[in-house]
């Protein structure tokens, strides 16, 4: 039960950065790649009606972590406390720049909230890529399974660490061109013209970086966590993830060339379902690693409520997510084609 | 003041009482909005549907600033709660991760549909997406009540060796009792607040005499709802609810009437101000044994005062939750009578022709929003000093490990994100006020 509760909170999370990892690529690139008012509508009539919707599987998932491992929530957000607010301020204003922008028709207002919207959008994938770095460098978890750490110290990875170091930077960094990649991706699929060509060209670019970042940090992981990839070898679900993740990479350099735009994106997207299943796969069952001593870890096993929670918790959470998948089909079937800009007034 | 734990309480106070602002109009509104939708269906009437049409756009703004500012209460569980979170999660997860699950994705998927589809998605599918919004919002509702129920009134548990609450009976916490009567008081308050502000618009239109179809018709659907809401909010639901807190609560029920002293005929206050030094209130107005009857059913019932508890029990600030439960109750008896006397007008077909009255209901919009907010603050301040209702006490149950410091550094953050947050969501709802409903006027 504990194991597949560790695999659902990882599926929330693969979900959570590939659904809403496309709507903050598109925000980090469409001060770029759309130009006029008209074109940055179009934008964000790409996302609009979905980035909401792509948000709340960061909330379900925490949810998810919430019932399960209350231990690893508590622990995890209250040792990241500063971290967690950067968090919560960015969410609140890359979410208001999308719902207010449209409401004035006044070039200062827009020009206003699309910078709002880019500089939330561009800071989102930093926060979680240092998140999953913080994660994968291991806390300081005390004997009674707590930290808190600052927002940075020396930039070492020793303790006494802070939330920002060399490598949690890298791997902030990592996700960030891949993300920008990935909304480059969606919207050279989803948009038309200008628009279109511009992503694309970007998102050239953009994976070759997601690339080299992907096997530098992949590198850097080994050297920082080495332990991680000890368990590679055991672990059957963790060779499905890499190759998914190698296959996806080749799959949306193939597809980039043959002017493939869906397949370029799906591409994209099991790069980034790929590299987030193997790391959990090999981390299992450990959530939260103690880098002061391995028995302090928070792992599965010893981080979760206890049984017949998780029974039922099971029953209506399977159920809710095949209605979730059921609202996620009819939404991209509701919302399918290339967008073209509404009339401004009618919509983002 | 200087320790942490009066931070933790009044950042995560301070968040929640400005997120249920917008929440508590969203849900009102999308109950008027399926009313509206469904009346021009029924009558065929253009008329209510462009009636729909304005308040989906309040609705849309609302939803929003609803949706950002509910986020941090969701972190703040694990931020600034994590002994709480750690030791109930078992429990209080499951509500929590359901209203992801089955009220959050509902309401995204239908919001933009809702807000920006009707001309491309035609006129079923606009319908369907009001009443998922109706059905989704209600049911975050449910979810929201259901966890703070178990932290008034724990249900269907076990507590361990360690101090975790283990969940044994997931039906019997669900349908925790205090639940489902706190959820009743509670939708009927968000209703209340809803019409109010349907009813303010279309007054001032009339008033300002522009757009008065459409203001015959927020006036008449306002009036009509929020006197049905004004009246159920207060009885039976608030009646139920405060002999819940007698049953459970009665040393919260002495503190929210100053009721020092045990006895029959225990009498109502109207007015006074408690003294919690001297234990006594000062120049009060009372209606003796009404309080002996509202919570026991009885004038001659016993009625427990504060000094028959230890004062450890009490709850940690006596003169707050006393005015804001006095304030929740003397404005829901405020608005019985407003809108009686509204109503009855309206029935006589001379509202519209009552300008003293148009007035007042204009002006009388935040009122709701004030009884709403007073109403949570008597009900979270009448659990102190408990998280969990005498098996959790407050002070155990912050993040150890996070400081006044960082606390007090985010709280002042949420501050100033929060005042510049009101007054765009003020300035773009009152430029939609402007613009008014008639869709030709669709010029910025």
């Amino acid at each position: 039960m504990e194991a597949l509760w560790y695999y659902l909170v990882a599926v929330m999370v693969a979900g959570y950065a590939t659904l809403d990892g496309f709507d903050f690529g598109a925000g980090t690139l469409h001060l770029f790649v759309a130009r006029t008012d008209a074109e940055r509508r179009t934008v964000l009539g790409a996302i609009g009606p979905l980035w909401d919707g792509n948000e709340v599987w960061l909330l379900a998932g925490g949810g998810t972590l919430f019932l399960a491992f209350p231990h690893v929530l508590a622990s995890g957000f209250s040792g990241l406390y500063l971290a967690m607010f950067l968090v919560v301020w960015t969410l609140i204003l890359r979410g208001i720049s999308i719902e207010f922008r449209s409401h004035v028709r006044s070039e200062l207002w827009r020009a206003f909230w699309d910078v709002v919207f880019f500089v939330a959008s561009s800071l989102m994938p930093v926060f979680l890529g240092a998140a999953l770095g913080n994660i994968l460098r291991g806390l300081p978890v005390d004997s009674s399974g707590r930290f808190n750490l600052p927002l940075f110290t020396d930039f070492r990875t020793q303790n006494p660490v802070g939330i920002l170091d060399w490598y949690t930077v890298l791997t902030g960094l990592f996700v960030w061109v891949t993300l920008a990649a990935h909304g480059a991706l969606f919207l050279s699929f989803k948009c038309d013209g200008p628009v279109r060509e511009r992503s694309r060209r970007a998102a050239t670019y953009l994976w070759a970086g997601a690339a080299v970042f992907g096997i530098v940090t992949t590198l850097a992981t080994a050297s920082v966590n080495p332990a991680l990839y000890r368990a590679l070898p055991h672990s059957p679900l963790a060779w499905v993830g890499l190759g998914l993740f190698l296959a996806g990479m080749v799959t949306t350099f193939v597809a980039l060339r043959l002017r493939r735009d869906l397949l370029a994106f799906l591409g994209s997207s099991g790069f980034i379902v790929g590299i987030l299943v193997a790391t959990a796969a090999c981390s299992f069952p450990v959530m939260l690693r103690s880098t002061l001593d391995p028995k302090f870890s928070l792992t599965a096993y010893n981080a979760s409520v206890a049984e017949h929670g998780l029974r039922v918790g099971a029953i209506w959470w399977v159920l809710g997510f095949l209605i979730v998948l059921g609202y996620f089909t009819l939404l991209f079937r509701l919302h399918r084609g290339r967008v073209k800009a509404e009339a401004d007034g009618e919509g983002y | 003041m200087n320790d942490a734990l009066f931070w933790h309480r009044l950042q995560f106070g301070f968040t929640a009482a400005y997120h249920y602002l917008f929440p508590q109009l969203t849900m009102g509104l999308a109950l008027l909005i399926v009313l509206f939708k469904e009346w021009g269906v029924r009558y065929s009437d253009e008329g209510w549907d462009q009636a729909s049409r304005f308040w989906i756009r309040i609705f849309g703004l609302t939803f929003a600033v609803g949706v950002v500012t509910g986020i941090p209460m969701e972190f703040q569980f694990g931020t600034n709660w994590a002994r709480f979170s750690e030791r109930t999660g078992g429990i209080i997860g499951q509500t929590l991760g359901m209203e992801g699950m089955f009220a959050f994705f509902l309401e995204s998927s239908f919001l933009a549909i809702l807000v920006w589809g009707e001309s491309r998605f035609g006129p079923k599918i606009h319908r369907l997406a009001a009443w998922a919004l109706l059905f989704g919002s209600w049911a975050s509702g449910y979810f929201i009540i259901a966890t703070d129920a178990f932290m008034q009134h724990p249900v269907g548990y076990h507590l361990g060796a360690d101090g975790t609450f283990e969940l044994t009976s997931f039906w019997a916490f669900l349908l925790n009792p205090w639940a489902l009567r706190q959820y009743v008081h509670n939708m009927l308050g968000a209703v209340v607040t809803g019409s109010f502000c349907v009813t303010a618009v279309g007054a001032y239109y009339r008033l300002r005499g522009v757009h008065l179809d459409q203001s015959n018709r927020f006036v008449k659907m306002g009036v009509v709802v929020g006197f049905i809401g004004s009246v159920l909010v207060a009885f039976p639901t608030g009646d139920q609810q405060g002999k819940l807190v007698a049953a459970h609560q009665p040393v919260a029920l002495a503190a929210m009437e100053g009721h020092w002293n045990s006895g029959r005929y225990a009498p109502l206050v109207f007015i006074g101000q408690p003294d919690v030094e001297h234990r006594t209130l000062e120049n009060p107005l009372r209606a003796p044994g009404v309080l002996s009857y509202i919570a026991y059913g009885s004038f001659s019932s016993n009625v427990k005062g504060l000094n028959e508890f230890p004062v450890a029990q009490w709850p940690t600030n006596i003169e707050l939750l006393y005015y804001s439960f006095h304030i929740m109750v003397g404005l829901g008896t405020l608005f019985i009578a407003l809108y009686g006397l509204a109503l009855w007008r309206l029935v006589r077909g001379r509202l519209e022709r009552t300008r003293a009255l148009l007035w007042v209901l204009m002006l009388a919009f935040p009122f709701p929003f004030i009884a709403n907010t007073a109403g949570w603050m008597t009900a979270e301040l009448g659990r102190q000093p408990w998280l969990v209702y005498g098996l959790l006490p407050t002070r155990e149950g912050t993040s150890e490990l996070v400081h006044g410091g960082q606390t007090i550094f985010t709280l002042l953050g949420f501050a100033g994100l929060y005042f510049v947050l009101g007054l765009l969501y003020l300035f773009l709802v009152s430029r939609e006020i402007d613009r008014g409903p008639s869709q030709a006027a669709s010029s910025h």
